[in-house]
């Protein structure tokens, strides 16, 4: 089976919030039936068991949303990097090394005061994995996927993010393989922060467009839309 | 027999909270990190395509009663049934993915793009009308996009055609577009307003001239 996977749905077996009305099923099923899985894959000559722990490792460790939060700061402090970014994402992103799967045909999109962009995938859970890693369960779940093109605000609402009626919201649904980053508003008063600095505040969810960069501070900002939240 | 996806979930009314997920959350239970590398390593072996691997996701039918992972793992078992992996001629592998390549195979791209064979029919700013009707086999027009106008916001150049390639008819490349929708096209006069634009990345024979 190829590629990038990106299906999926209302997230995880084990009874979290969002199926309370399901009952768990016990893990050692499943356990049992993925092992058997695994061996039978083996002892057919399809897969080598030891690349499974290279993929596992490279996930946990390598690929996720601090490449995303480099690229982000970057764009804010070098204005030449910041205008291939918008203006060839897969060119920019791949000059620092963050290339491979579901990070081929990248799009970056700009947040400003008066446009905040917001990026889902209706049909599966498509995601750049080559800047964000994997997907968080939230963003796979029937509930994201269902209202972010319907009910924008009410999805921001709950992250926490309210924004003034006069910030348009531009949501993106990733039904082909083009991936998308969000590229979000640089909070104000970081005048004096450095590149790497600026990329410890970049969150996740900023860069998916369901958070802000500097509103997960705690300040009032955060609920106060795009002007709000800098440190 | 009439194809139906059961992950065209855009606009529906779904019950539950979202939940946030704090950034190194990425697996909840230990088989979890398992299957999602071994949907990835099976990729090289060329046993199946992305879009194959997606058709047999959505056309799950408990799709919505299972997990992101045990999705993976259903159609990853049902595909290796369909392809003949249990048989006494199982197909042989492509390529395998050996662990000393495979860090250095993730950082490699499938490139979905290929060479144009015809001009683009589509231009920046023109308005176009998406297809209506819902075709008998995988494709990636959501439903709450068919039968819509927009406008082509972007022309990514001519890309792998998922409703080809998923069904083993080969790649079929096409034009693909940003074809943007005001919310009142794709939702009517909603309340409040949402102040919203939705775009949707959509293949030249989804559209037509509007």
């Amino acid at each position: 089976m190829s590629e990038h996977e990106h299906d999926s749905h209302s997230g995880h077996s084990h009874g979290d919030h969002s199926h309370a009305d399901r009952p768990p099923r016990p893990a050692s099923a499943l356990e049992t039936r993925v092992r058997a899985l695994e061996v039978l894959l083996t002892e057919k000559g399809y897969i080598d068991p030891a690349a499974l722990d290279v993929l596992i490792d490279a996930y946990q460790t390598k690929i996720g949303p601090r490449n995303g939060a480099r690229v982000v700061a970057r764009a804010w402090c070098d204005t030449e990097f910041r205008r291939r970014l918008l203006t060839d994402a897969t060119a920019a992103i791949a000059s620092m090394g963050f290339t491979g799967r579901q990070g081929e045909h990248m799009v970056a999109v700009e947040n400003t005061p008066q446009v905040h962009n917001l990026v889902v995938c209706t049909l599966c859970s498509c995601y750049p994995w080559a800047v964000l890693g994997l997907p968080p369960t939230w963003y796979k779940s029937a509930p994201y996927r269902a209202r972010a093109v319907k009910d924008p605000r009410g999805v921001l609402r709950e992250f926490g993010v309210e924004l003034p009626d006069t910030t348009h919201i531009r949501i993106w649904d990733s039904t082909a393989e083009v991936r998308y980053l969000v590229l979000p508003q640089r909070p104000s008063g970081t005048g004096h922060l450095n590149e790497s600095e600026l990329a410890k505040l970049v969150t996740r969810d900023s860069m998916i467009g369901t958070g802000l960069v500097g509103s997960a501070t705690g300040l009032a900002g955060g609920a106060t839309g795009l002007a709000g939240g800098a440190p | 027999m009439s194809y139906h996806s059961n992950a065209d979930l855009g606009g529906q009314t779904v019950r539950g909270a979202i939940v946030p997920e704090p950034e190194g959350e990425l697996f909840h239970a230990p088989w979890e990190p398992r299957v999602m590398a071994l949907v990835v390593a099976m990729g090289p072996t060329g046993l199946s395509n992305i879009d194959m691997n997606r058709a047999a996701r959505e056309t799950l039918p408990n799709y919505r009663d299972l997990g992101y992972y045990e999705i993976w793992l259903a159609a990853l078992e049902k595909l290796l049934l369909q392809k003949g992996v249990l048989s006494d001629a199982p197909p042989a592998p492509k390529e395998v993915l050996r662990a000393d390549l495979a860090a250095a195979a993730i950082r490699k791209s499938s490139n979905y793009s290929r060479s144009p064979a015809a001009p683009a029919r589509y231009a920046l700013k023109d308005r176009v009308r998406t297809v209506a009707a819902h075709p008998d086999h995988h494709t990636r027009l959501p439903a709450y996009a068919r039968g819509k106008v927009g406008v082509v916001e972007r022309v990514h150049g001519v890309h792998v055609f998922p409703d080809t390639n998923s069904q083993g008819l080969g790649e079929s490349p096409q034009w693909l577009y940003t074809v943007a929708f005001d919310e009142k096209e794709l939702w009517g006069a909603q309340e409040p307003k949402q102040h919203s634009t939705i775009s949707v990345d959509a293949f030249e024979p989804y559209l037509e001239p509007a």
